[in-house]
């Protein structure tokens, strides 16, 4: 009771307070331009960050994302054109809705269904992550060496596209990760010399290269179409609802907790879970056929389930220190700054921190209801907004941003680095999720091999010896050879 | 830009052996068969058998497509030089920052990408002068970042 009163405390700080109400509303700017995502809305706070205390901090990246994901509806809703990846699926329909006229109904469906997502999301991640840390509190290097080449692998498996290219690309993070003076010989790695690599690749420039500059790369590499300004918009945003959500009150429940689920995997992020369970919601309709005209259905879900899926991401990010999708890779890199290396430690360490994350979620939830109100009010005037003003903007903030971290010019340099590579690698199908956890997890996966191979003297086997290690083990090492096995079956199959 | 998968199939190959080539050269730990060399060794290896694969399936889909397919942009020479300006704006500030400082850099660099990006002269003055002095104030007032003054130094406020 007495760290609920203390995180109560940190979080009911006025400045704390005043901090999260302009993140969400930067949240709400970002997640609504087209092109500009929840991910690079996050990766464009952490220079500020740098300068606050933990929970604010962590205050902050929470209202950015949660309002974020909302605001790529608006876009997607009048223009068909999604503002963050996360509304994707859902864009068609929410499109047809509009043009039916009924464009206030469908950002009231979004919002609402987003606030209940995320509140879900939130109850799930405030009693699951205290519980799975007094287990997680056991682990050894052994188990923490096979979590995270479980989380990586999910995440090579979940990740859009190819999985060979997947791969590659967590191996390309992996690689990047071993940059630097190394955790068990203290020998200086691919540095050529450079005293400036000695401490490894500064994250924050590598993480703003890869999701800003990137997209500022990508716009000016596309031809790009101008936007129409959508008409100012008919109705009353919440008229109707409340029979809407009771006629589909299962799928509210159902997209929430399919996406708070999904969110937990590492590697699978928002619009993954909008996808997965818009799915769900169309093969389990009543009137399948219904869906992409205009029918609030599968809307539900997935509105539900982008939002629920953020809060998911983060049990096991702070309760293992692995990231549920590259939002939570951010995460924990602010964390590891902060000083407040996630694991089950910091639960026992600071657990008033931890609450008052929670609560962050909570808060950051309940004022999307206003703010995500006042901004499809405003959003005829955010759209307004040319991206041809905007990304010279970003750019040179994404500057001043990477320069900030170690106030040298050599992270401008490792940001422009990334940046063009995770560029190239969008472009050739290579998804850049994995390389961002292999850069967040690689040292983690590598003092952990490193310490068991040495506490088992060599020893292979010794990755098998503890109970819960050898589970572990066991799936991982399914996991990698599920393909395998299939693809022999089938050719065998194929023979008879 | 788009390549056939045979491309970066061989650029892995390439990146995957030199690497390993100069993990083999990393001191081992005492009296131990692995150091630091074992994990960029398993890396390189995991890089090369993708490199090898990847080769495989560009070879198969050579059919489909050209080597390198470099997409809508290059089309529209307006594009490449955007791409090439934007990358030279930050290697110039990169390079020259210590020189000239921020402030008069940020200047140069914000009205040239907007007026290459289709604003119009005045709004792209006025664009780039309130920006830059919004993000001065913001991190080396504000957050204390020492944004290097440049020739701007005997008027540093």
């Amino acid at each position: 009771m007495d760290t609920l009163l203390k995180s109560f405390a940190l979080i009911s700080d006025p400045q704390t307070l005043g901090v999260m109400l302009l993140a969400a509303m930067f949240g709400l700017f970002v997640g609504a331009i087209p092109g500009l995502t929840a991910t690079m809305a996050t990766a464009l706070l952490i220079p500020f960050t740098f300068f606050m205390d933990p929970v604010p901090a962590i205050a902050a990246i929470v209202a950015t994302v949660a309002t974020a994901i909302f605001a790529g509806d608006i876009p997607g809703a009048l223009l068909r054109i999604p503002g963050t990846p996360a509304s994707a699926a859902y864009c068609d329909e929410t499109y047809a809705m509009t043009k039916k006229g009924l464009a206030q109904r469908a950002l009231g469906i979004a919002l609402v269904t987003s606030v209940i997502g995320g509140l879900t999301g939130s109850i799930l991640l405030s009693l699951s992550a205290p519980r799975l840390a007094e287990f997680a509190i056991q682990f050894s290097s052994f188990e923490y060496f096979w979590l995270a080449s479980l989380g990586l692998s999910c995440a090579v498996i979940i990740s859009t596209g190819s999985t060979l290219k997947g791969f590659v690309s967590l191996l390309i993070g992996l690689f990047i990760a071993t940059v630097g003076i190394d955790g068990t010989a203290g020998y200086p790695r691919f540095t050529f010399g450079s005293v400036e690599l000695m401490g490894g690749v500064s994250f924050i420039p590598a993480m703003i290269g890869m999701f800003a500059i990137s997209e500022v790369l990508r716009y000016v590499a596309s031809n790009r179409t101008v936007i129409d300004i959508p008409q100012q918009i008919e109705g009353s945003v919440f008229k109707g609802l409340g029979a809407i959500l009771k006629k589909y009150k299962f799928n509210v429940l159902r997209g929430s907790s399919i996406g708070a689920v999904v969110g937990v995997l590492p590697g699978a992020g928002a619009d993954i879970a909008a996808w997965i369970s818009y799915a769900i919601a169309k093969k389990r309709s009543k009137e399948p056929e219904k869906f992409g005209t205009g029918h609030p259905e599968g809307l539900v879900d997935a509105g539900a389930a982008n939002n629920a899926s953020l809060a998911g991401a983060w049990v096991p990010a702070i309760v293992f220190g692995i990231p549920g999708d590259s939002i939570t890779a951010i995460v924990i890199g602010v964390l590891y700054m902060k000083g407040m290396n996630p694991g089950p430690m910091v639960f026992v360490m600071n657990p008033e921190l931890i609450y008052a994350v929670f609560m962050a979620f909570f808060l950051a939830n309940l004022a999307l209801l206003p703010l995500g109100f006042a901004a499809i009010k405003l959003s005829r005037h955010v759209l307004r907004v040319p991206r041809r003003v905007l990304m010279p903007i970003i750019l040179v903030f994404s500057m001043v941003g990477a320069f900030a971290i170690n106030n040298t010019v050599f992270g401008i340099t490792i940001m422009l680095a990334l940046g063009i590579i995770a560029y190239l690698m969008e472009e050739n199908g290579f998804p850049v999720a994995p390389a961002i956890l292999g850069i967040v997890l690689g040292n983690m996966i590598e003092d952990n091999f490193m310490a068991s191979m040495i506490k088992a003297d060599g020893d292979l086997l010794g990755f098998f010896s503890r109970p819960i290690a050898a589970t572990l083990g066991i799936m991982t090492l399914a996991l990698w050879l599920a393909p395998l096995v299939t693809m022999l079956l089938r050719r065998r199959a194929r023979r008879r | 830009m788009r390549f056939n998968n045979a491309i970066p199939g061989a650029v892995l190959i390439v990146f995957a052996l030199a690497e390993i080539a100069y993990a083999t050269t990393f001191p081992r730990l005492f009296g131990q068969n692995y150091g630091p060399d074992l994990f960029p060794i398993l890396i390189g290896v995991g890089l090369l058998i993708c490199g090898v694969i990847l080769i495989f399936q560009g070879l198969g889909q050579r059919a489909a497509g050209p080597l390198v397919e470099v997409g809508d942009w290059a089309q529209n020479r307006r594009n490449v030089v955007n791409i090439a300006i934007l990358i030279g704006c930050v290697v110039l500030y990169i390079l020259a920052s210590d020189a000239l400082g921020f402030i008069p850099l940020s200047l140069f660099i914000l009205t040239t990408l907007l007026v290459r990006f289709g604003s119009g002269w005045r709004t792209s003055l006025i664009l780039a002068t309130a920006t830059t002095f919004i993000i001065h104030t913001l991190f080396a007032k504000i957050l204390l970042v020492p944004l290097p003054w440049g020739i701007l130094l005997p008027v540093a406020w």
